[in-house]
């Protein structure tokens, strides 16, 4: 294997746990809800991912739990936003505190231990391509499932009518409302599903990145998710591409550490945050203000 | 006797404390034109929307065909055969007309076929629509073409519109009266609600009048007047407009030269070389469709936008085009926007805090940048005297007051500060007759003692019976300002279709 | 069959606005009791120790105080971020930047016998350097329309690593076993303590004043009402003429400053030194105070009082009780719930509403 395949290797694990965020809001964004709680949903999956993990010593059950905890907490999210009709922006920072604590006392029986991490699959004679082979067939399980949420998420929205159903409710919801759809349910089901990715995203951290437990390790990971969706402008593919920028940003920097680059180590970990601030800015430049949905952010309380 | 289409007896519907609909009854038959009357606030768009399904009535039955049924969602209102065509549409700008089509339709039916359905439907009816546009591309006519094809697209048995020419040229209403003409003749029925009661003695044959949520009068609206409909609406009469006579000429207090501007949001409409005079004494109409401009037009004349350059927009003789808005005032302006609630008056703030939206900058109520709340609450008692706004505590929040009152609230803010210019947008629109004829009566006797009254509104009525003079905004370009003394409606009518 | 809708209130009762964070409060601590319980923990005693304990003796009191400035100077200054809807979560990074601004003065001063100058210029750069900082997501907001939010977030861990480096770096104390901090402030960069045997500083009457006329300003002044209707109608304060872009500017600026101005209080005062565990998250916690105080600067000051009690509580309960530190974070952001699900009733009434049957 070369360096810049196993770089290469290294940007797509790098970029994985982003990507099935990323997804997962830009769902959620796409029917009209903006949940700011990502960090929180996220390191929620990988404390409880990694502790169902350890405790019943089965990966898929830990995986499974991890989407659990995020849909439980991202339930929460939509008791308050969309239930009790609560600002949206301030609820997702309370989810995101929330978490980070909560994350806390789950895993504190289990930091320092240390596990197997879910290993690559390699699918058979396409893995052997040369170059191709390794870098996109012999992948864990994650990388192959961020692809299908990609490919998929981008069907659903723009070829069925369940999908046009949702972008419906993210553009007015009081037309939506009109035509007699379930605003408040289709927004439930997108915010679960946004947790469920945020879930899947952390259990990747914990148990496939690292692989073990550190409070606090998302690292900034969720609110790096939020970036994508904009700089995605709401489309599955771009957010696929910024997924795979960032990536590429987090490992060129520990690149160039291990390479002993003379920068302070603490630029370079920097270089993620600030590059997440420039594409902010260049986005917003070159695209000349928001495209999102015109909903987003709006409380919807129907009428009764 | 034939069993009705639609029969709805005993409904009632109560929002917190105000009974919007008290036992209504309300009887269709089989292909008819029945007219739905009443002013607003009488509870007409909380009847249809129970008859829709959006909304659950507390108590009553309704029956189609004389079978009771539940209206739980629109989803069985559809599929009964009741279509809908909302007042303020229910389209979703940023998608193509055959996916806002689907979105009404209850079959999952792939878009491409829609579109070519949607083709079909809208040549046999006469109703142009290219099914890939996205819908903020198209005129306010364009858009209710839609929302009339897919109801029809379902083959409904009763058709419901709710203030249909609200939006309309004259031209615009008279082709969808052919429309519902055809859709008549096929045997549907058309549930029709309006408060022009011309448009429904022309169309229908039966009348359902509400007033403050119950039903005072059954009549077939051929054998009334308008005059007579009118006095069943109100529950009385309606102070005519009493108009001293026209000032002899005085000189301009506002003039706009050449006027462009860029719109404010990418799907709205700007300003062409739009130019005018007002002069003293007088009230200059400016009629037009809504999305022609009238945003960009009241925007710049408040200096919410500047002007490119500051010639361009003249008060008294100096040029005020790059000065804000609070300049303006000082300098003798007034102006009231269109919406009520968030852009005139924010809607959990105080009436006090409300006064001091536009009583900051040119009036006693802040003093080396301190809140004087005395003074502040005292302009609040002015107001309601003059003006006669009814509320309960003396400092009410804003959302609290119904629609007409906090209107009169936000007219009277200005016009008691007797401005020399006073700019003001749609200023009855959803508001009751008594209001509307308080307001109207105050803007005409302040031009009359000396100031200059801008009017921007889509009611043609209104400012036929208002103004000295009426220009017509298309497209964000004016029609040269002419005297209403040899105007005809048609002729209004044409410019603001964009014909002449 | 029955279920739960909203209905939107015509008017606010004013007792209402005063009851709903009593009530978010009240909830905080039934679920607090219950999470004691799902930990085998006595509720009562946790409670107590959690709550009481801290309020118990001067010494407690002291340290509620030395806890609460941080962050009520923080909140004051998000409220009124947040009342004119500018979303700065960015505070933590500002607090460290006025921090590392006047910290910068008490390092490159020391051993030097600079005079009495030195202090109050310290204040004043940290809440130079606060405001500065907290300028950078405003000009990026109001520049080029880039989301606030993710801005200001993302600096707070540039501020962090930078905090990071300069004191393992040129900052790092020569004699301090290489120790990642710098050396002990010398005493004329250093806040005078109140009294004897304690922490009590003068940051505390500062704060104190800062709450008092940041009130002022919002009951009382053109600029508080430019701030509420900014974030209440904006079409509305467009229509009064009120600038929005300049006011994202100058809330930004007021909130970093006094975010600053808390953070070279709290380098000066209460560590005396620049090390990287320098707040434990008062940044992000002051943004539930300012939440739970309603967004008013009095409001703020009683919660301030109320989450520094708690931030104390988790501590005695680490060590008295060996619970993990973060279950203080739970209650803040299970407080931010109640707080957030409380204001609801402000603005809707709630009701059960039987349906009729098909």
């Amino acid at each position: 294997m070369t360096l810049f395949e196993a770089i290469l290797l290294t940007v797509i694990t790098a970029s994985t746990p982003l990507l099935i965020a990323a997804i997962g809001e830009l769902v959620v964004e796409r029917s009209g809800v903006l949940n700011l709680g990502v960090e929180g949903m996220m390191i929620m999956g990988a404390a409880v991912g990694i502790a169902a993990a350890i405790t019943t010593g089965s990966s898929a059950f830990g995986v499974l739990a991890a989407v659990l905890a995020g849909m439980a907490m991202a339930a929460l999210f939509a008791a308050l936003t969309l239930g009790l009709a609560t600002n949206q922006v301030a609820a997702g920072l309370a989810l995101a505190i929330f978490g980070l604590g909560l994350s806390g006392v789950v895993g504190a029986p289990f930091v320092g231990v240390q596990r197997e991490g879910i290993g690559a699959i390699e699918i058979p004679y396409l893995s052997d391509i040369p170059f191709l082979g390794p870098v996109l067939f012999a992948q864990d399980p994650f990388v192959y499932a961020a692809f299908a949420l990609v490919a998929g998420v981008s069907w659903f929205l723009f070829r069925t009518r369940a999908g046009l159903v949702l972008r419906a409710c993210g553009e007015n919801h009081a037309s939506a409302h009109a035509l007699g759809h379930h605003v408040l349910r289709v927004r439930f089901l997108a915010v679960l599903f946004g947790g469920a990715c945020a879930g899947l995203a952390g259990a990747y951290l914990s148990l496939v990145y690292t692989p073990f437990w550190t409070s606090g390790m998302t690292a900034g990971r969720g609110w790096i998710a939020l970036a994508i969706v904009v700089f995605a402008s709401w489309l599955p593919w771009r957010a696929a591409v910024g997924a795979y920028l960032f990536g590429g940003a987090t490992i060129l920097q520990l690149h160039a550490q291990s390479a002993g680059v003379p920068l302070p180590t603490q630029l370079l970990a920097a270089m993620p945050y600030l590059v997440t601030i420039l594409v902010l800015v260049l986005v917003m430049r070159l695209r000349g203000g928001g495209a999102g949905p015109a909903a987003l952010g709006q409380p919807f309380v129907p009428d009764r | 006797m034939t069993t009705p289409l639609l029969d709805a007896t005993g409904i009632v519907k109560r929002f917190g404390a105000l009974l919007a609909n008290d036992h209504v009854d309300l009887r269709v038959m089989p292909g008819e034109a029945h007219a739905l009357l009443g002013e607003n606030g009488a509870g007409k768009s909380t009847l249809v929307k129970m008859l829709y399904g959006l909304l659950q009535p507390e108590a009553g039955h309704i029956a189609w065909e004389g079978r009771a049924v539940h209206l739980r969602e629109p989803r069985a209102a559809r599929r009964l055969g009741i279509g809908m065509v909302f007042q303020h549409f229910s389209l979703f700008d940023n998608l193509t007309v055959a996916e806002n089509v689907a979105l009404a339709l209850d079959a999952a039916e792939p878009v491409p076929r829609i579109a070519a359905r949607l083709g079909e439907l809208s040549r046999a009816y006469g109703l142009p629509l290219e099914p890939a546009r996205e819908v903020w591309r198209l005129s306010v006519g364009e858009r209710q073409r839609i929302e009339i094809v897919r109801c029809l697209m379902q083959d409904p048995r009763l058709l419901i519109l709710d203030e249909p020419t609200s939006v309309l040229t004259p031209q615009e209403a008279e082709g969808l009266f052919a429309t519902l003409d055809r859709i008549r003749a096929e045997g549907r029925a058309v549930l029709y609600i309006s408060h022009k009661l011309e448009e429904v003695r022309r169309l229908c044959e039966a009348a359902t009048i509400l007033r403050h949520g119950r039903v005072v009068a059954r009549t077939d609206p051929r054998a009334e007047t308008a005059a007579s409909l009118a006095r069943m609406m109100v529950g009385g009469e309606v102070a005519a407009l009493r108009h001293a006579a026209a000032p002899p000429e005085g000189p301009v207090r506002l003039s706009v030269r050449g006027l462009s501007v860029a719109p404010d949001d990418p799907h709205g409409v700007g300003l062409r070389e739009v130019s005018l005079d007002l002069r003293k004494g007088e009230v200059l109409g400016i009629a037009g469709v809504a999305g022609n401009g009238q945003e960009a037009l009241f925007a710049a004349l408040s200096g919410e936008v500047l002007a490119p350059r500051a010639e361009q927009i003249l008060l008294d003789g100096e040029a005020v085009g790059r000065a804000d808005i609070n300049a303006r005032r000082r300098r003798g302006a007034a102006f009231v926007p269109e919406e009520r609630l968030g852009h005139a008056a924010a809607p959990r703030l105080t009436l006090s805090d409300n006064a001091l939206v536009s009583g900051h900058a040119a009036s006693g109520m802040v003093r080396h940048g301190l809140l004087d709340r005395g003074r502040m609450l005292g302009w609040v008692d002015a107001v309601t005297r003059a003006f006669d706004v009814r509320k309960s505590p003396r400092d009410p929040e804003a959302r609290a007051l119904s629609g007409g009152n906090l209107q009169k609230f936000v007219v009277g803010r200005e016009v008691l500060r007797k401005p020399g210019l006073l700019v003001v947008s749609q200023p009855t629109w959803g508001v009751d007759a008594g209001a509307a004829s308080l307001i109207r009566q105050a803007l005409l006797d302040l031009a009359r003692e000396g100031s200059a009254v801008l009017v921007i509104s889509q009611d043609l009525d209104e400012l036929l019976e208002m103004a000295d003079r009426i220009a017509v905004l298309f497209h964000g370009t004016l029609s040269p300002a002419e005297p209403v003394a040899g105007l005809t409606r048609e002729a209004i009518g044409l410019r603001m279709g964009g014909a002449a | 069959m029955r279920r739960l809708v909203l209905e939107r209130r015509a008017e606010t009762p004013w007792a209402l606005t005063l009851a709903s964070p009593l009530l978010a409060v009240a909830l905080t601590l039934v679920s607090a009791v219950l999470v004691f319980l799902a930990m085998g923990r006595d509720p009562l005693e946790a409670l107590f120790v959690y709550f009481v304990m801290p309020v118990s003796d001067l010494w407690g009191l002291q340290e509620v105080a030395v806890k609460a400035t941080p962050l009520v100077l923080i909140a004051v200054g998000l409220a009124l971020c947040y009342r004119s809807n500018n979303w700065n979560i960015g505070a933590e990074g500002q607090f460290l930047m006025g921090a590392m601004a006047g910290g910068w003065l008490a390092v490159s001063t020391h051993g030097l016998g600079a005079g009495a100058w030195v202090l109050p210029a310290m204040l004043v750069m940290g809440a130079l350097g606060g405001a500065l900082f907290a300028l950078i997501p405003a000009l990026l907001k109001t520049r080029f329309g880039a989301n606030e939010i993710l801005t200001s977030l993302m600096l707070v861990y540039v501020a962090e690593l930078l905090l990071d480096w300069l004191v393992r770096g040129p900052w790092r104390d020569p004699q301090g076993f290489n120790m990642p901090q710098t050396v002990v402030f010398a005493p004329e960069a250093t806040i005078p303590l109140l009294m004897e045997g304690g922490r009590l500083n003068l940051g505390t009457p500062i704060m104190l004043l800062v709450a008092v006329l940041a009130a002022l300003l919002v009951a009382r002044t053109l600029k508080g009402f430019e701030i509420t209707l900014v974030g209440e109608a904006p079409r509305a304060a467009r229509f009064a003429g009120f600038d929005a872009k300049r006011l994202t500017w100058t809330v930004f600026a007021i909130a970093g400053g006094l975010a600053g101005l808390a953070g070279v209080l709290e380098a000066a005062g209460t560590v005396r030194m620049l090390q990287p565990g320098l707040s434990p998250g008062y940044g992000f916690t002051a943004i539930i105070v300012a939440f739970l105080g309603r967004l008013n600067p009095v409001g703020c000051l009683v919660a301030g009082v109320f989450l520094a009690i708690t931030f104390i509580g988790g501590e005695n309960a680490q060590i008295m009780m060996q619970m993990p530190l973060d279950v203080t974070r739970v209650f803040q952001g299970l407080l931010l719930f109640y707080v957030l699900g409380c204001d609801t009733l402000l603005l809707y009434r709630v009701r059960w509403v039987r349906e009729q049957a098909a």
